[in-house]
């Protein structure tokens, strides 16, 4: 299953570029507001037209614009969860969820019932929508599509109108789709970094209209010439770390491929594999292995690569055995370190600065 | 206050009138309303004047206008007789005023309950696989009830007063085209039948006021389904 993208299309003075390609699983599309993204999957939900290019999906094309085939947005099947839910607000919650179940040939993935009882629905079935959170009528919007039966999700930056809590409220369920019952490739855009760092598969980084950098996403979040465009503050390597103990005093103790991290605030189970997000900022390099340091989290490491930043900073892409990660330091000091490619020392990793939403499955 | 025959036969002949021409003007005026709402188009300024016209030129303006179209010597007119179809003082010519003077208040509440619509609802219910018939039965039409029904009820009531275009058109015949507001113009025109006159004012009265309880009704129960409640 793939999508294939190649579009061109000009509005005012904003002119957008964009290839791209969308296995399975989830592709992120990132950017910041205004770069496109809207735009981008509105082209691929058949809502917008394009200038000029293709949209493929496996053997079909979706739109050409040299044969002038364009797919109507009720034949492409894709399911799109828009940031604002979208609900008709004359239809209950069930009859929302039952809209689009007659226009579908495919037999269903999950029942209305599974589906409920998955986004955690079934209390609210009989509500009207404009008596309904902000998280329940995302967790709504996102049934119904799951339940026109799509070939693939479109989700609109599905969290960015709900706060903090709202979002670990939905987190676990994107979670749950990109690993079990509808395993069906989602595109997400997003601006936030730890959702992308959280779920996505592959990363297409989108700036201006343009996109700058795609591949897998420990690959794009491990690019030291990536951090400028998921800011500096921002940037950091995504690791898969397996649960190895649970301490007393609340520290885990999770394996890399050449070493152990002693982490707060992890709930997984031991034994899963979870992901951790961290943060380039968050990284110290040492020439030495430190000794009387508060942090026991020390990673032997190799440099990659030395990036210069425009500023007074640096990006150094690390690999610690077959993990990759990335620190940002000072263009003094890798002149006074003498950091260069190749280079063996020490990253200094500080436990609490691993948020425990930076710690997904 | 005394109520005859001929009063009678008036308010009949009104809500006769009024009924055809309710019955005939929603689907046009939900279709103007709607272009004019969602399509641009070349003459799309003209044809909201054209429709607003009526609103704003006296309305025996109107009448001399539909007399010269369709009068029993225009061409049209004539043309129309020949297939049987007469408008000129008769009750259908009544009903082709009261269309054209009750128009421009069913558009407008039409349109602006078309405007009101999100196009992104429609645009969600594409995406769930619904043809653009269905987006419209099942989102669309559902949401602009109200309006449809407010637009249909004023488009009512001005048909039951409409006078100045309807007596010009089609005069004034007793029991042919002589509707609530022409008679009780012609009662107030002969000394003593003031007693006459006041009962057919508060037939009017009646109707007006029912017309808009039924509407406010009628849209409080469509909102209540819409809201869920």
């Amino acid at each position: 299953m793939s999508l294939i993208v190649d579009i061109q299309h000009r509005f005012g003075d904003f002119d957008l570029t964009v290839a791209f390609e969308a296995g399975p699983g989830i592709t992120a599309l990132f950017g910041r507001s205004g770069a496109g993204k809207t735009t981008v999957v509105n082209a691929v939900a058949g809502l917008l037209t394009p200038d000029q290019g293709r949209v493929r999906f496996d053997d079909q094309t979706l739109f050409d614009s040299t044969t002038g085939q364009d797919l109507p947005a009720d034949k492409r099947h894709f399911g799109y969860v828009f940031q604002d839910a979208r609900l008709f607000p004359h239809l209950t919650v069930r009859q929302n969820l039952e809209f689009g179940a007659k226009y579908t040939q495919n037999a269903p993935v999950a029942s209305l019932d599974e589906t409920a009882d998955l986004l955690g629905l079934q209390g609210l079935l009989a509500r009207a929508p404009n008596t309904l959170s902000g998280g329940e009528k995302q967790r709504v919007a996102l049934g119904r599509a799951l339940l026109s039966q799509p070939r693939m999700l479109l989700m609109d930056e599905p969290l960015a109108s709900l706060d903090g809590p709202r979002k670990q409220d939905i987190l676990p369920f994107l979670e749950q789709l990109r690993d079990g019952l509808f395993t069906i490739p989602i595109l997400y855009v997003s601006h936030a970094v730890d959702e992308v760092a959280r779920l996505a598969d592959r990363l297409v980084l989108l700036q201006d209209g343009q996109v700058r950098a795609q591949g897998p996403l420990f690959d794009v979040m491990a690019d030291p010439a990536a951090v400028p465009l998921l800011g500096v503050r921002e940037a950091g390597a995504v690791l898969e770390a397996e649960v190895c103990a649970h301490a007393d005093d609340g520290l885990s103790t999770l394996r890399l491929s050449a070493g152990n991290l002693e982490l707060p605030g992890v709930q997984a189970a031991v034994g899963s594999t979870v992901r951790l997000r961290v943060l380039a900022q968050d990284v110290i390099l040492s020439l030495d292995r430190p000794d009387g340091l508060s942090s026991v989290n020390i990673l032997p490491v190799k440099i990659d690569q030395v990036h210069p930043g425009d500023g007074p900073g640096a990006a150094i892409a690390l690999s610690s055995g077959t993990d990759r990660l990335l620190a940002r330091v000072t263009a003094r000091a890798v002149k006074e370190m003498r950091l260069h490619q190749g280079m063996h020392c020490f990253a200094i990793i500080k436990a609490t600065t691993v948020a425990p939403g930076s710690i997904g499955r | 206050m005394t109520v005859d025959a001929a009063a009678w036969d008036a308010l009949r002949l009104s809500l006769w009138v009024a009924c055809w021409a309710t019955i005939l003007a929603v689907p046009l005026a939900l279709w103007v309303a709607w272009i004019l709402a969602r399509r641009d188009f070349w003459g799309k300024t003209a044809l909201n004047a054209a429709v607003h016209l009526p609103l704003v030129l006296p309305p025996v303006v109107t009448g001399y206008l539909l007399l010269s179209l369709f009068g029993r010597t225009a061409p049209l007119g004539q043309a129309l007789e020949s297939i049987g179809l007469r408008l000129a003082f008769h009750w259908s010519g009544a009903v082709l005023a009261a269309i054209i003077m009750g128009f421009p208040l069913m558009v407008r509440a039409m349109r602006l309950a078309i405007e009101a619509v999100d196009p992104k609802l429609e645009e969600a219910a594409l995406t769930l696989g619904a043809p653009r018939r269905d987006v419209f039965m099942r989102v669309t039409l559902p949401l602009i009830v109200p309006g449809i029904l407010a637009g249909a009820v004023m488009g009512f009531a001005k048909a039951v007063g409409e006078f100045g275009a309807t007596i010009t058109f089609v005069a004034n015949i007793p029991g042919q085209t002589q509707t609530l507001p022409s008679a009780i113009w012609s009662a107030l025109q002969i000394p003593g039948a003031e007693g006459r006159a006041a009962a057919m004012v508060l037939m009017a009265c009646v109707l007006a006021v029912g017309a808009i309880v039924l509407s406010e009704l009628l849209a409080k129960r469509v909102a209540q389904r819409i809201a869920g409640t």
